[in-house]
């Protein structure tokens, strides 16, 4: 849509808890899941959220430990934003969106411990598993942060060891050990505009937001990550508001998963 | 050539047809948008459905770019603020152009601010004067209707299903703008203009997309007539109880009842 003015526009749509796709504020578009859609990673996932589109795939290495956990496994996140996703996405090195995104998805999985890092452990201070969660995206209507951290731990959950003979990776054997993951971690972002909270932004509404709080919670609304992002500054009151929201549709979104 | 070979029809109306097909052969064949003619053949030079209506034969594109045509009315965008005028955006691949004379009938004097008529970024209703070989094209906002717009919504909509919005004599448009209580205004070039609530709003979009969707198939006026029908006792239903929120917009819900009484007459009838 090409608004005679954007802002305004969201304005007049949310006084009536209107969205410019019909929806009303607090409402996701629907979500559909696709497990294992790449058949060389360890466990990989498509995620669609209306438009917005994101594949997360996982693979799982041996390297050697960080010196001061020598007995936990290694988490890396990467989101890189493909220009093929949107005109806004350009190539080249990481842009602070795609640090960000990939900062707050990482943030979300480590902090609510949802895979046990001491299991990955295999002799200590030597050999560990690496696990590597890419995050691409295939098409970006909005709300490209929560539909990553979506798609993260969704391939997460049907992740398999492949097979390890104590000196190399067979990746071609088939995989049976399933990754160690006790939690499902949902990051849901709330938007803020004036005095409105809302979330799962298309990209219209998302260039015109003032504030937005990302809040990752576990089963029970247990909170395990924030960030704050936007230039308008957030109340308490807006944070409790968007707390409730947030831990209200990641336990929504977890459903499906 | 002694003797013209007999004329023959290869194409049925609303098959596809694509780029090079031979859509007719003889001189009986008029062709149109879409068609030209190679010696004694009539072929396509779009993907498209091809409609033959008595001798003329024409192809709606599945998709493309808008073509400026001369006596189009379009909607367009303020991008450029020039000496002697504006240059607009209007969905097309060339810039039309719009001269001080086609804006206003007041005098101004050389060197004036031209912001104080359109600034770089408003919208216009406005009519297609003239399109040169060399695809220039000139605008006015002389005329009826043409001004511009404030405030509302605008969307896209592909430039070559803009007929089937419209409708017969409008009639599509119309049916739209009494059901959802909208102000409507469509452009040739693709873009339309809004303005009413924003569920309305919201209605008309949905029911404009669904004509999009399936403007190749025949009852579309019928099956946008119950689509609205049927969405419209929802949103009423859903406005009803938040009857306490309308009381206190007694000048909005004053101008959004005005197309309800209509609504209880046909039923009525029915």
């Amino acid at each position: 849509m090409r608004g005679t003015e954007i802002k305004p526009n969201i304005l007049r749509y949310m006084d009536e808890n209107q969205r410019f796709d019909g929806r009303k504020l607090d409402q996701l578009r629907p979500i559909e899941i696709e497990y294992d859609v790449i058949k060389t990673a360890e466990g990989s996932a498509r995620v669609k959220m209306g438009g917005t589109e994101v594949i997360a795939g996982i693979k799982l290495e041996i390297g050697s430990p960080f010196p001061d956990t020598p007995d936990n496994g290694a988490l890396m996140v990467g989101v890189e934003l493909l220009p093929l996703a949107s005109p806004e996405f350009e190539k080249g090195p990481p842009s602070i969106d795609s640090i960000e995104m990939s900062r707050v998805v990482d943030r979300g999985i480590r902090e609510s411990e949802a895979i046990d890092t001491k299991k990955l452990c295999i002799t200590k201070g030597e050999k560990v598993w690496m696990v590597m969660v890419d995050i691409c995206p295939i098409n970006d209507d909005g709300n490209m942060l929560d539909v990553s951290g979506l798609a993260a731990i969704a391939a997460l959950k049907v992740t398999k060891f492949p097979e390890f003979d104590g000196e190399s990776i067979d990746y071609k054997k088939p995989r049976k050990k399933q990754l160690p993951i006790s939690k499902v971690p949902i990051p849901i972002t709330v938007y803020k505009v004036a005095d409105k909270l809302f979330v799962d932004p298309v990209a219209e509404e998302q260039k015109e937001y003032d504030g937005r709080l990302t809040v990752t919670s576990t089963e029970k609304g247990m909170l395990c990550a924030m960030q704050k992002g936007g230039d308008e500054p957030l109340s308490a009151d807006d944070v409790d508001d968007m707390v409730k929201i947030a831990v209200k549709k990641a336990d929504e979104i977890r459903k499906k998963l | 050539m002694t003797k013209e070979a007999k004329s023959k029809l290869l194409i049925k109306d609303k098959e596809i047809a694509a780029p090079g097909e031979v859509l007719a052969t003889g001189m009986d064949f008029l062709p149109s948008y879409g068609t030209y003619r190679l010696n004694n053949e009539i072929m396509a030079n779009k993907l498209g459905v091809a409609s033959v209506v008595g001798k003329v034969i024409k192809i709606i594109p599945v998709a493309g770019r808008y073509p400026p045509k001369r006596g189009d009315v379009v909607i367009g965008k303020v991008i450029d603020v020039t000496m002697n005028g504006w240059i607009i955006d209007i969905n097309c691949a060339y810039d039309a152009m719009m001269n001080v004379k086609d804006a206003t009938s007041d005098f101004i004097k050389r060197g004036e601010n031209l912001t104080r008529f359109f600034k770089i970024g408003d919208h216009i209703v406005a009519q297609i004067t003239n399109v040169t070989s060399q695809k220039l094209v000139d605008l006015t906002v002389k005329g009826h209707g043409l001004r511009k717009i404030f405030g509302g919504r605008l969307i896209e909509v592909n430039t070559h299903k803009v007929p089937r919005i419209i409708g017969k004599q409008g009639s599509m448009v119309t049916m739209i703008k009494q059901t959802t209580g909208c102000n409507i205004i469509v452009g040739q070039n693709g873009w339309i203009w809004l303005s009413g609530t924003p569920e309305g709003e919201n209605l008309a979009v949905e029911a404009i997309k669904k004509i999009e969707r399936e403007s190749h198939l025949s009852g579309l006026t019928d099956k946008i007539k119950s689509y609205l029908e049927k969405n419209k006792v929802e949103v009423s239903q859903a406005s009803k109880p938040v009857g306490v929120e309308k009381k206190t917009q007694s000048s909005k819900a004053a101008s959004v009842s005005k197309p309800e009484p209509k609504e209880a007459v046909k039923s009525d009838k029915k």
